[in-house]
């Protein structure tokens, strides 16, 4: 082969990238250069003449209350997320694998991930009739065992909206977590918990001797995941609530949206974008930096 | 004591010929947990594809009881109400983003493992530094953007988006892949003369079948459910999909709970029909995904 030949060759190799490469340059990582920009204007959907802000709009977000609930709804999500999520998600994965048998197993591990294939509008709208003051489950469950005063407008009350939320979240999620750790969890030697075993050592111990330190890479992926996940939170809230009442359920990405295609404050909106950015895209490296030490190599 | 009964190939302390009391109960313990979850999963779900063939007086006298006769007409109504369209937009955008992301992503992962292109470590660093950057940061953005490609409020404007924005994700899954393949076969075929792009198509693409399945239905799961994008660049109710498609029917029903229940009801069945039937391929695809 002549050496132009090889040339032409070589470069042809980058047809089979080029595709994949402009995508993400122009859909991913355009956008969330432009919405920095974006954010130091003060404009909406029409304005042809947007007005340059400077960090105005940044400004305007922290004097915003309704950006501070927004920020206190994500955490909450998050903590309540990686408590339940991670943390009974590994415990349940642990007794699934260590005390169920095989086939059992495998029925309940199909069951708990059903509610993950499932649209969250689906189950947002489901659990508003399940929230429901008059004919929701939850209430009834409440009355039947003689707690009427427990019982609320789950979604229609500022103290309890987003709480009520949160635990549809959980729901849905549970079993996403679990089967991730479950895989996981397989993956350690079985004469591990053998030996353990044989030396008197009880599944309780046995649990924080050998697959809590043995996952806890995993685990703290996982935990990045979830709180990443929870300050990304959009579908669940506009479905069930719309942020309300009174903001008091409102999160970053509702907010954003609200601010973007309702309140048409479209600069204002691409600043809340900015500090969703900041708080993914550490998670997002811490993420990248876990996976790529144990598999990729480069 | 019981430790005769916890060797693991038992797997499970009730196979133990002397349990303790205090064994026994731990485990009726954790069966009552474990069946709890089942039910508290398994109810509202139930109840919602029941609901749908109550009618609505049932649905609020007895909310909870079962419904009087199978009302078919309830499953009927939200098919024509505009489930079967939803359905179809639906099943079009995740169909075509699958292919989109799949065949561009076993490109690039081949390109960037088999044909020792200079910069391909950068370029692929480039190309996973992606899944790094969420899609709510892009939304405003990329809503002017797909106005200016003249795209917004077309298939073109999830489709194109759902591709882009999953491509690290997939092309990382599939690239994890091929990397372990073989060269051997890869070798063979140059030899008997093969071009690259037979090569992709009769070695890259059957070897790698296992992994392609299991990104084409991760994809499915994202793009079948995707909210925020179906959202904000589709505005034409003929083109909605079904997050989108669903919150609307509950604006136009208001009131008719069980018409509602029985279109959630048939959103659902799809993707839960194919984690059923894909459940390996799934799991292995996402456990790929996240490291051991």
């Amino acid at each position: 082969m002549s050496v132009i030949a090889k040339r032409v060759r070589a470069l042809s190799g980058w047809l089979y990238v080029l595709p994949a490469l402009i995508l993400v340059a122009v859909f991913v990582y355009y956008p969330v250069v432009e919405n920095f920009r974006l954010s130091t204007f003060q404009w909406n959907a029409f304005s042809t003449h947007p007005r340059y802000v400077g960090l105005g709009n940044y400004a305007g977000l922290m004097a915003d209350p309704v950006f501070w609930r927004a920020i206190f709804n994500n955490i909450a999500y998050a903590i309540v997320s990686v408590i339940w999520q991670v943390g009974f998600g590994l415990v349940l994965a642990a007794i699934l694998e260590e005390t169920v048998r095989a086939r059992l197993r495998a029925f309940l591990r199909t069951v708990y991930f059903i509610p993950v294939t499932i649209s969250i509008t689906v189950t947002g709208l489901l659990f508003q009739f399940l929230y429901h003051p008059q004919f929701g489950l939850v209430n009834r469950v409440l009355v039947i065992l003689g707690h009427p005063q427990w019982t609320h407008s789950w979604l229609g009350e500022e103290a309890t909206a987003i709480w009520a939320i949160i635990g549809m979240s959980q729901w849905q999620s549970v079993g996403y977590v679990m089967v991730l750790l479950t895989v996981a969890m397989q993956k350690i030697p079985r004469e591990f918990y053998e030996a353990a075993y044989i030396d008197g050592t009880t599944k309780v111990q046995a649990f924080f001797l050998i697959t809590v330190p043995l996952l806890r890479e995993m685990t703290t992926l996982m935990m990045i995941l979830t709180i990443s996940g929870a300050f990304l939170v959009f579908n669940e809230v506009k479905v069930m609530t719309d942020g309300g009442p009174n903001n008091a359920s409102q999160v970053l990405g509702t907010w954003l949206y609200r601010s973007a295609f309702q309140n048409d404050q479209m600069g204002y909106a691409s600043a809340i974008a900015t500090v969703i950015f900041i708080l993914t895209f550490g998670a997002g490296v811490a993420q990248l930096w876990g996976v790529r030490g144990k598999q990729v190599e480069f | 004591m019981a430790v005769r009964s916890a060797v693991p190939e038992s797997h499970g302390e009730l196979a133990g010929a002397h349990p303790t009391p205090l064994v026994v109960l731990a485990s009726l313990g954790r069966m009552a947990m474990l069946t709890c979850l089942v039910l508290v999963i398994v109810y509202p779900l139930v109840w919602m594809c029941l609901a749908g063939f109550k009618s609505t007086a049932e649905l609020f006298g007895d909310p909870w009881g079962l419904p009087g006769a199978l009302r078919i007409e309830n499953y009927v109504t939200a098919w024509n109400q505009g489930v079967v369209r939803y359905l179809f937009n639906s099943a079009f955008v995740t169909t075509a983003s699958i292919f989109g992301v799949v065949l561009l992503g076993a490109w690039a992962a081949y390109g960037l493992t088999r044909l020792h292109l200079p910069f391909a470590t950068p370029v692929l660093f480039f190309i996973l530094g992606g899944m790094m950057l969420a899609p709510a940061v892009a939304l405003i953005p990329l809503f002017r953007l797909l106005q200016a490609l003249g795209i917004y409020d077309t298939y073109f404007a999830l489709i194109v988006p759902y591709v882009a924005f999953r491509l690290p994700f997939i092309t990382f899954l599939i690239r994890a892949y091929v990397v372990t393949l073989p060269m051997e076969l890869e070798d063979a075929a140059v030899v008997d003369g093969a071009s690259r792009w037979q090569i992709f198509w009769n070695v890259i693409v059957p070897l790698s079948r296992p992994i392609l399945i299991s990104a084409a239905l991760l994809q499915a799961l994202f793009a079948w459910n995707e909210f925020p994008f179906a959202l904000v660049f589709i505005n034409n109710d003929n083109l909605k999909t079904l997050p989108v498609g669903l919150l609307d029917m509950q604006g136009r029903l208001i009131t008719d709970w069980p018409v509602l229940l029985a279109a959630l009801t048939m959103a659902s069945v799809p993707m839960i029909l194919l984690f059923i039937v894909g459940q390996r391929q799934f799991i292995r695809g996402l456990a790929e995904g996240y490291g051991k």
